[in-house]
Order: structure tokens, then C-alpha cells, then sequence
């Protein structure tokens, strides 16, 4: 009745072009906006900050650099963890080279610092595909934790091999560091994921996006109709590795404040990014976002349901975490192998026909 | 009706306030991964501990002690979440047992004024006070430990060690790296080739590492492992036949977890140790009688006299002491972060205190100032038995080199300071 295209006029190119074509989706996109940048930052406590919208923000950020590549480009990566150790450690170092630089500049540095290291072991998809470049990105990860651990000077010769976010500010006021107030953390998450949720759903309605998915469908009859395979893979590697870059430079300077690479990047992370790709849905932004709610909050909802509601001991909590987290997961990939974002467009497709369905 | 909903209300309102503020002592533990068989009783020491208080004197001081326990899998992100979780209600003092968790809350904790205490593990460089105001280590750091497990094998080899070789197993974490710089020093001063080897997490797979130990053929072994590592470690020891009695674990490699999976092959394994172990101490009549037949042991309950237990119930009762201290510095029993503090740093553990709470010379007798947070740093060395499957102590406490310790703690904690700003002060 109300979500559908008709009755909403375009006049110009641009509104013909625009990224929610429905109304409904449109007022919508602004309701969320709205409330992310102008209710949440009055009412989040450090709490709800760095046990939940935080690394959901930060998380997000990594869903939609790998979803670039895994989801848009057909390009399985494993290495997720390891490039965001590069973003982490890249925006250390910058942070501690040049203290006077703002933050929003080193962690931009980072991801194209990232986007480098990206395309550097991106060079091997060329020739080799699914599983085999699997296992090929497995390396990157293994090899840059690696590094991060035996070459001190990436720590500044620390003892301990941790590595520490100095305090820092933007227009004055503190975002890394002990003394970050929440509203303060969580905003400068929100303008980095808005800034790159935008940059990347535009990126793949565009010409890149398309060459992506030709490649991804069959790459061979892209490069028939001419698609430059090296340059489509290389773009959508370091544009992956931009975005997976800044979350681990944001997951490092705000989220955490000390590392520790082996424990933060491990191949654990790898997968999570990876999970939280396919349970929301590969090849869509919204799915990306999906994705991370669902791997970040419920342990934590599970968590404070268990022990905060039921009083049961925290290990057996634990356990049933596992059991349902891991159950919940099966259960969505053989009832909507698509993700979340396939239910959502589901959804949106009936909808569409509500209440008239014939 | 309307002084009915007002008489409802207040109730309502009563209700919901505590009648009394418990003293909330938050337990940061991990019953679960690869770290669990470790982690399971130090947190089962810590937690019974606290209900004998509550059960035996009511509390410290009259006030109940409240624990909350938050589930962190040894993962610094969990870790986060748990002291974020339990911050808001009230939490005296942390301790996360876990390096990398304590990095983390090193800045948070002090900026939240709550103080931390990482006993024996940790960041070394916390020592001085004068810098990091909220964070205590002692009675004994990584450092104290690697020159105690040095003076040991010094001991053994008749005081020279010129020309002998010693390796040091590690996880390679914050944790493992800690007591490179000063067995490097050692070694400068002491003329041993030093030989360090990583593991990384979580340490299942050590073939490779053992086997460079067979090539390289060190006369001495130390280990700074934890969790399942400790146990292959030793497992792999006993298959290269490496002589165990020169095979040494720092006090987080010397649980009864940690040989028991080795058998026989892990006779003679030593290890240091900070306090006493065993279920031969006064304290465990009352234990038994108030905590144990009275079905409220924290966990399983079979962890009762092993030596982490011992572990986490000498640092519940470090903690209850200070907050004793606390009570009477600041003449109110329903105490503050800020002044649990306080308390920590005008901590006096004597002999005679130690016996009166029931556990004789258990650990040593020191005291803290802001100028030194980490005690005293003494430690002993442990043998395992294998066939009567007990640990016993064989040396009596030895000092660590404060000659070689103090200026690396100097150096290290005014690079923290110059790096957060911090000017350093005793006032």
C-alpha cells in the first residue's frame, strides 16, 4: 500500500538514480540516521558503548570490506584478522610518529596502508580461485600476525609486545584513549561507518561494482565482454582492504586502546568476519550490518539473559552460548541460505504486494 | 486508595534499594577454552574464600562481600565487556588474571579511579607506584620470577654459570614476553647463552620447539606458559627425555593440571611458587565446616587445597585484608573504589596475621608503599612428585636481583608515564 514505486514521481536524473527508489525506504534510511546521530549519542553509557554499539560499529566496517570482496568479487578471503592487524598496527605507528596529525587522518592512512598490503596478496587471485586463494589469504593472515609479533619495531621495542592507543582528540574532544567519553567513542565509529557504508553501496551500483559481479558470476565470460579481470580483482582487494583496514585501526585506537596481535587478529577474527558475511548475506551492504548485530549482540544478549536473568553460573552459560549461537547458525544456513538480507528482501517483496497478494 | 499506591510505591522503592551496600568484589574469570583447566580454580579459591567470610564473620568488617562473577574465556574483548558489565555495581578491585586483560584495564581502571590488582602477573613496570597509582603486583612480578628461577639454577650449578645455556619457553603474548628483557640482562651479567623459544596460542602443538631444544641441547629449561600449553610442554619434555629437575615453570606452570596429564615422565618438575600449597593449613577446618558441608564451594568443588586454588585464595584474601585496611584508614565499613585504594597501598601482611587468619606462613610477611606496588619479591621453588602426586617446596624464599630488576622497572615505567602524561608522585 505504501511501499511500492508508484505514485513517486523522478524528474531528474539524479533522483532517478538515487539509492532507495521508495519512499517508504528512503524516510526510513533518514528515521535510523536520525536516531543513530541524535538520540543514541545522548542516551549510551559506557556500557551499551563498549559491550555493544562499538564493536558492532567497528565490526560492521570489516562485514562490508569483506562482503566487497567475498560477496561482490566472488574472491574468498581468510585473511580478514591479518589486514586488520595491518590497520591496527599502521595507525599505531602513525599515531605515535606524528602525535599532532588528527585521528580521522591516520586512520584513513591506515586503511590505504591496508588497501597496499591488500593488493599485494590479492596478486595471487589471478591466478588461483576459490579454495586455493582460500588457503593462499590463510597465509597473509599467518604470515602478518607473524610479523606484527617477531619485528619490535612495529611495537616501538615495548617490552610486553602490546601496543597502547595514546589519547587523542578531534575538534577537541578526546576519542582515544582511558578518558573517551561513550557518546564520544560511539560517534566517531558512527561517522566512519556511515562514511564507509555509503562510499561502498555507491561504489557497487556503479560501473566497479558491476565489473565485480561479472567477475564473481563467471569470470571468464567478463573478461569476454570486457571486464579486466586484474584490475577488477586488485580494486575490489584494496578497496576490501581499505575498509577492513580502518575497522582494525578503529577496533585498535578506539574500541580496545592495547592490542596484542596474536590475541586481537588471530585467525579467529578471520572467520567471525567471515560468518558474519554469510549468516547476513554476501553481496549486500545491508547484510553486512545484519550480519555484525548478529554476531556481536547475541552472546551478549545471551550472556545477560543467562547470568543477568536466570542467575545460571557463567560457564554453562557460556556453553549454552556456544550451543545456540552455533545452533542458530545451521539452523539459518539451511532455512535461508542467503543471510539475513534475503529475508529482509523477502519481506520487502511481499510488502510490495500488501494487502492485495494476487 | 491514594495512601494505599503511596504506601505501594514506597515499598516498591524499599524494595528496590539494597538494605544494605555489600562490598562487590567482581570476579573476572574463565571456566571456559583452552585456558579453563587454569582458570577454573583460581576462581573457585577466590569465590569460596569470600563466602567464608560471609558465612563464618559476616562479611569484612560487618559488611557483606558480594561476588560477581563475569565469564571472559581469557579474551580481551569479553574482558572489556565483563568490566564494563560490573564496573557500575560498585567494584573494589579487579583482578582479570589474564596479562592481556590487565593491559587493557591498566588506563581504563585508573582513569575510572578503581584499582587493579594482578598479582603476579601483569605489567612488571606497575611496581612503581609513584606512576601507576591504581594498579598494584605484589607480592611478586614476572621479573622477580626469572631471577628467582636464575638464582635457583645458580644455586644448582655451584654459582657460576658461565658458558651454560638457558632457554626460555614462552607463549608468545604480552605474558610470555614479559621476562625477556631481564633474563637478557641476567644473562649479560651472569655469562649464560640465553635461548628464547615462542608458542604461540594456544600452544597444542610444541614439536617444533621441543625439537629445537634437542638440538640445541640448553643445560636449563624455563617456562612462562599457561593453560593447555603447560601441560603439553611437559608432556613433550618427558618424551625428549629432557632431565625435569632442570626443567622450570614460572608459578602459573606449576599447577597440579599441568603434570598430572604427563604422569610419570613429570617427576621432578619444578616450578617457582609465591605462597604455600595443600589442604595442611588451619583455614581449610572452616572451610570445610562453613563452605564446603554447607554445599556452597563455587564451582564443582573438587578443587579444594590444589595450587591455583591456593592461588585465587590468597589473592581473595590480599584483597580482603586490603579492604579491611581500608575500613579502619577511612573509619567506614561501606568503603569506596577510591579508598579500597587506599587500603591496598597501606597493606601489612605480618606472620602473625597470616596465623591468624589461619594460613601460618603461607606467603611472605610485607608491606606496601606507594613507592614500591609489587611487595617484596620473593618467591620458592616446587618439585612435583609424581608418585605421590604432590608438590613440595624444596628451597626457602629467595629475593630476586633488585640490582637488575629496579632500574628496568625505573626505565620501563617512565616510558609509560612520559607516553600517558603522567607525572610521577608519591604525595
Amino acid at each position: 500500500m505504501f511501499y511500492r514505486e508508484a505514485g513517486d514521481f523522478s524528474t531528474t536524473y539524479v533522483e532517478d538514480n538515487q539509492t532507495f527508489p521508495i519512499r517508504f525506504d528512503r524516510y526510513r534510511y533518514y528515521a535510523v540516521l536520525a536516531v543513530a546521530f541524535g538520540v543514541i549519542p545522548f542516551l549510551i553509557n559506557d556500557y551499551w558503548a563498549n559491550a555493544v554499539f562499538v564493536p558492532f560499529l567497528i565490526y560492521a566496517i570489516a562485514a562490508i570490506g569483506l562482503n566487497i570482496l567475498t560477496g561482490y568479487c566472488g574472491q574468498v578471503s581468510l585473511g580478514t584478522g591479518g589486514f586488520m592487524a595491518v590497520g591496527a598496527y599502521a595507525c599505531y605507528k602513525l599515531m605515535t610518529a606524528f602525535p599532532d596529525v588528527s585521528i580521522v587522518l591516520h586512520v584513513l592512512l591506515a586503511g590505504g596502508i591496508t588497501a597496499g598490503v591488500g593488493v599485494l596478496f590479492g596478486l595471487p587471485s589471478l591466478r588461483i580461485k576459490g579454495f586455493y586463494l582460500a588457503v593462499a589469504t590463510l597465509a597473509a593472515q599467518f604470515f602478518l600476525v607473524w610479523l606484527f609479533n617477531k619485528v619490535p619495531w612495529f611495537y616501538n621495542y615495548s617490552a610486553s609486545g602490546q601496543i597502547n592507543a595514546p589519547e587523542r582528540t578531534v575538534f577537541g574532544i578526546i576519542v582515544t584513549g582511558p578518558n573517551t567519553d561513550a557518546w564520544a567513542k560511539y560517534l566517531i565509529c558512527l561517522v566512519f561507518v556511515t562514511f564507509c557504508a555509503i562510499i561502498a553501496r555507491n561504489l557497487t551500483r556503479g560501473t566497479v561494482g558491476r565489473k565485480w559481479m561479472a567477475i564473481r558470476d563467471m569470470d571468464i565470460a567478463a573478461e569476454i565482454i570486457g571486464v579486466n579481470p586484474l584490475r577488477a580483482k586488485l580494486t575490489a582487494f584494496a578497496v576490501s582492504s581499505f575498509f577492513i583496514g580502518v575497522a582494525g585501526a578503529l577496533f585498535f585506537s578506539v574500541y580496545l586502546g592495547a592490542v596484542e596481535v596474536g590475541e586481537a587478529f588471530g585467525i579467529e577474527k578471520s572467520f567471525l568476519v567471515l560468518f558474519m558475511i554469510i549468516i547476513g548475506g554476501l553481496g549486500s551492504i545491508f547484510g553486512s550490518f545484519a550480519g555484525a548485530a548478529f554476531m556481536v549482540l547475541l552472546p551478549v544478549f545471551l550472556k545477560n539473559v543467562f547470568v543477568g536473568g536466570l542467575g545460571w553460573p557463567t560457564d554453562l552459560a557460556q556453553h549454552l552460548n556456544f550451543i545456540v549461537s552455533g545452533g542458530l547458525i545451521v539452523m539459518f544456513l539451511i532455512l535461508e541460505p542467503h543471510g539475513l538480507a534475503q529475508l529482509w528482501r523477502v519481506a520487502k517483496e511481499k510488502l510490495r504486494l500488501w494487502p492485495f497478494p494476487h | 486508595m491514594k495512601l494505599k499506591l503511596t504506601t505501594l510505591a514506597l515499598g516498591a522503592v524499599m524494595a528496590a534499594s539494597p538494605v544494605m551496600a555489600d562490598l562487590v568484589f567482581p570476579s573476572l574469570s574463565y571456566r571456559t577454552g583452552p585456558y579453563a583447566a587454569n582458570g577454573i580454580p583460581f576462581a573457585d579459591g577466590y569465590e569460596d574464600y569470600f563466602t567464608l567470610l560471609n558465612e563464618r564473620d559476616g562479611g569484612i568488617g560487618g559488611v557483606p562481600v558480594k561476588v560477581i562473577e563475569c565469564e571472559t574465556g581469557y579474551n580481551t574483548e569479553k574482558g572489556v565487556e565483563c568490566y564494563e558489565a560490573t564496573k557500575g555495581e560498585g567494584a573494589l578491585v579487579y583482578q582479570p588474571l589474564s596479562t592481556g586483560i590487565t593491559y587493557q584495564l591498566i588506563p581504563k581502571a585508573t582513569a575510572d579511579g578503581i584499582p587493579i590488582h594482578s598479582m603476579g602477573y601483569g605489567r612488571t613496570s606497575a611496581k612503581n607506584g609513584a606512576v601507576f597509582s591504581n594498579i598494584f603486583n605484589y607480592p611478586a612480578n614476572y621479573w622477580d620470577g626469572a631471577s628467582i628461577a636464575v638464582k635457583h639454577i645458580m644455586d644448582q650449578e655451584g654459582g657460576d654459570l658461565s658458558g651454560k645455556k638457558i632457554a626460555l619457553v614462552y607463549h608468545n603474548s604480552a605474558y610470555g614476553k614479559e621476562p625477556i628483557r631481564t633474563l637478557e640482562e641476567l644473562s649479560k651479567k651472569h655469562g649464560y647463552d640465553f635461548l628464547p623459544i615462542a608458542v604461540d596460542h594456544p600452544g597444542q602443538e610444541q614439536k617444533s620447539q621441543w625439537l629445537q631444544i634437542r638440538q640445541q641441547r640448553p643445560d636449563y629449561v624455563l617456562m612462562w606458559g599457561w593453560g593447555v600449553m603447560n601441560q603439553v610442554a611437559i608432556q613433550e619434555a618427558s618424551n625428549i627425555r629432557f632431565p625435569m629437575d632442570k626443567f622450570i615453570g614460572v608459578w602459573w606452570s606449576g599447577s597440579e593440571n599441568d603434570v598430572l596429564p604427563a604422569g610419570d615422565g613429570a617427576n621432578g618438575y619444578k616450578s617457582l611458587a609465591m605462597h604455600g600449597t595443600g589442604s595442611d593449613y588451619p583455614i581449610y577446618a572452616d572451610m570445610q565446616k562453613y563452605v564446603i558441608d554447607a554445599g556452597k564451594a563455587a564451582g564443582a568443588g573438587d578443587q579444594v587445597g590444589t595450587v591455583l586454588y591456593s592461588r585465587g585464595m590468597y589473592a581473595a584474601m590480599l584483597a580482603a585484608e586490603a579492604a579491611r585496611t581500608a575500613q579502619e584508614i577511612h573509619g567506614t565499613g561501606d568503603i569506596t573504589p577510591a579508598m579500597m585504594r587506599d587500603g591496598m597501598e597501606a597493606l601489612n601482611i605480618t606472620e602473625a596475621r597470616m596465623a591468624e587468619l589461619g594460613l601460618p606462613n603461607f606467603g611472605p610477611a610485607f608491606s606496601v608503599s606507594c613507592e614500591n606496588h609489587g611487595g617484596p619479591g620473593l618467591g620458592m621453588v616446587q618439585q612435583w612428585d609424581a608418585s605421590t602426586k604432590k608438590w613440595s617446596l624444596i628451597t626457602d624464599m629467595i629475593e630476586s636481583d633488585k640490582a637488575v630488576i629496579n632500574p628496568l622497572v625505573e626505565e620501563d615505567s617512565s616510558a609509560f608515564a612520559a607516553e600517558n602524561n603522567i607525572t610521577p608522585s608519591c604525595s
